[in-house]
């Protein structure tokens, strides 16, 4: 491992060709913080920009205070508006929990998502090396179908894949979840194959001569270097797998295997519009299903922006 | 073909039988050749998970689904063939009319909205400095919000009577409409609801916008530019990669839009009721067709028309910009 060492100051050199390769928008940031007050700023702009910043702050960040809030209130203050409940309900969270099996859900989804990120992490890490590091007759042709199934509309394979789930008689199991992701995703494919191509081949060759065999190259220089899009793929795959809502509602019909958007879904229709207008109870049961994917984005929020960027560079 | 001398000639030297391999066999005989070697065999096996995934979950499946489209199959009963009844039911169901409607209004309401605002968004975070980490987390936290949240967040916060939007409307005389109950505004409020989580566009757009050489701005300000020109002839055009990509995604994303007004409208018998035609989206629809009647044949021949939609948007969408999309180093 000591013979990578002096490839990382190579690796910096070269990150113009490699967007986002590792924090590379903050250092872009940093460079533009250098130009002083930023160019041709009137008074005007001076004083609507932090106005409009402002009042785009406020908009983005009330609705999740309000539903915090809503969610300690007593039933008929829900809808009050104010900021901070008169008296603080914190029983809501209790009942919610003691009514539906919260907890069976949560841990229904932490399995799901759990293995719909790891499976998706190394199958499309595993397929990306395979389409950047080689050459080999057919290759553009299927990387070309790669790409088409990035394009291609989810719904158009959502009932085949229920019929093939129900064939292997899968289909009220939480398999079909995340079962899918062993088989590589087309966009993280996509997005892997970016920063492997990035890095520099010598590196390769020298640990072809060390002895290394195909998987050695992959496993202990590929996958070590690009650890940060690694990571972007995980968190990406964690929040898409968390927040799914239209497979849960395909395949799970036994309430204990709910994932936690089809039982909020489930406390909705019970508790608040088909029911008893509970709407706190609504409240308390969304934030206990939104606030671990604000925690997720807190503790990788780098990778969320670089990968999203490099989307969007490529496009 | 070959002749007696030709056969007799040691393996490698086919020097004059080689002109007359047509391109088709030399093809076949190089991937054979290839084929032998260590590093295509490696290759292969490396992208084979993939290979397989393709076949059991996209093309078998898209294959299905097209011969599924031509039956009356429901998941129990026997499966007759139908020829093109599900084709000619998907002209006179109202209600695929209705929702592909319902779809487009959304989608063209949505998409441009969206891309505006997001460039607006990102423009003002571009000169903000060492604070526009900070805006950005906060314009990215509801792309984090599981999609049934915001379906809640929907239906209390643009409650027509109580909810916090027509209060804030009220506040400034503006009487708000029963975002919820009436069909009329039912899609505008779920418009704005989901341009709540437009953050991912604008990442995209500020990592963009801070990719513009800067000596293009200072060479259109020596050529007394304005702003406003400087805007239409430098930003624009340099952004117009990122402005196709989201145009792209986002068109499509919309066009299947599903969590947002399912949550808010179907799923149970009471919500039923007062739901109104005005949600039924195309996806919620194949949804009900497929997975509450089990109607999959003609499920599937609805999936087909969506893809043939969203197939010929992209491509008029690809065409149209051809000519507006700058890329760096194109001679074109």
């Amino acid at each position: 491992m000591t013979g990578l060492a002096p490839v990382r100051p190579d690796r910096r050199g070269r990150q113009h060709t490699v967007p986002a390769a590792s924090g590379s928008t903050r250092g872009r940031a940093g460079h533009r913080g250098t130009r002083p007050g930023g160019r041709r700023q009137g008074p005007v702009g001076r004083v609507l920009r932090p106005l409009a910043l402002t009042a785009a702050t406020v908009v983005f960040l009330y609705p999740f205070l309000w539903l915090v809030s809503a969610s300690l209130k007593t039933s008929d203050h829900v809808f009050d508006n104010a900021l901070l409940p008169s008296s603080w309900q914190w029983g809501n969270y209790s009942r919610i929990w003691h009514e539906v099996p919260l907890l069976t859900w949560l841990g229904n989804s932490a399995a799901v998502t759990l293995a719909a990120a790891v499976t998706v992490t190394a199958s499309s890490a595993i397929v990306a090396f395979g389409f950047a590091y080689f050459r080999f007759p057919g290759r553009n042709l299927l990387f070309g179908l790669v790409i088409a199934t990035m394009m291609l509309p989810a719904v158009v394979t959502m009932v085949p894949q229920y019929l093939v789930w129900n064939w292997l008689h899968l289909a009220s199991s939480q398999v079909p979840l995340w079962a899918p992701n062993l088989f590589g995703s087309a966009f993280y494919i996509f997005l892997l194959r970016q920063f492997f191509l990035g890095l520099p081949r010598e590196l390769f060759e020298a640990a072809r001569i060390d002895g290394a065999g195909y998987f050695g190259m992959f496993w202990r220089i590929a996958v070590p270097l690009c650890r940060p899009a690694l990571v972007v793929t995980f968190v990406f795959e964690v929040q898409a797998a968390w927040t799914d809502l239209v497979r849960p509602l395909i395949y799970l019909r036994d309430p204990a295997l709910y994932t936690v958007p089809r039982g909020l879904k489930a406390v909705l229709d019970q508790f608040g519009d088909g029911g008893e207008m509970e709407w706190e109870i609504v409240c308390a049961a969304s934030v206990v299903v939104t606030l671990p994917m604000i925690i997720i984005f807190f503790l990788g929020q780098r990778h969320f922006v670089s990968g999203i960027a490099t989307t969007g560079r490529k496009g | 073909m070959s002749s007696t001398a030709t056969a007799t000639r040691p393996r490698g030297g086919h020097g004059p039988t080689r002109a007359l391999r047509t391109g088709r066999q030399e093809r076949v005989r190089r991937w054979r050749a290839s084929w032998r070697r260590r590093e295509t065999r490696a290759a292969y096996g490396f992208i084979s998970p993939w290979i397989v995934g393709f076949v059991l979950l996209t093309a078998g499946p898209m294959l299905a689904s097209l011969v599924l489209s031509f039956t009356d199959y429901d998941g129990i009963g026997a499966t007759r063939g139908v020829g093109m009844e599900n084709y000619r039911q998907l002209f006179e169901d109202p209600q695929v009319a209705s929702s592909l409607l319902n779809t487009l209004a959304f989608t063209v309401l949505r998409v441009p909205l969206l891309m505006a605002l997001s460039l607006a968004l990102a423009m003002l975070l571009n000169r903000v400095g060492r604070a526009s980490g900070f805006f950005r987390t906060v314009f990215y936290l509801p792309v984090m919000t599981p999609k049934v949240a915001v379906g809640i967040l929907f239906l209390l916060l643009f409650n027509g009577n109580v909810g916090l939007v027509n209060k804030v409307l009220g506040g400034f005389g503006i009487p708000g409409p029963s975002w919820t109950t009436d069909g009329n505004w039912v899609k505008p409020g779920l418009v704005l609801t989901t341009l709540w989580s437009l953050g991912a566009t604008v990442v995209i757009y500020l990592a963009a916008l801070r990719n513009v050489p800067e000596d293009l701005y200072e060479a259109a300000e020596l050529d007394g530019a304005g702003r406003w020109t400087a805007f239409r002839h430098v930003t624009l055009p340099q952004m117009s990669g990122a402005l196709f990509f989201t145009l792209v995604v986002n068109t499509i994303y919309s066009l299947q839009t599903f969590d947002e007004a399912y949550t808010a409208f179907f799923g149970t018998a009471n919500a039923q009721t007062y739901s109104h035609e005005a949600a039924l989206f195309y996806v919620v629809y194949l949804f009900q067709q497929a997975f509450q009647f089990m109607h999959l044949g003609y499920a599937s021949a609805m999936s087909w028309l969506l893809f043939a939609v969203i197939l010929v948007i992209t491509l008029i969408q690809a065409r149209v910009s051809r000519r507006f999309v700058y890329y760096e180093g194109d001679t074109r």
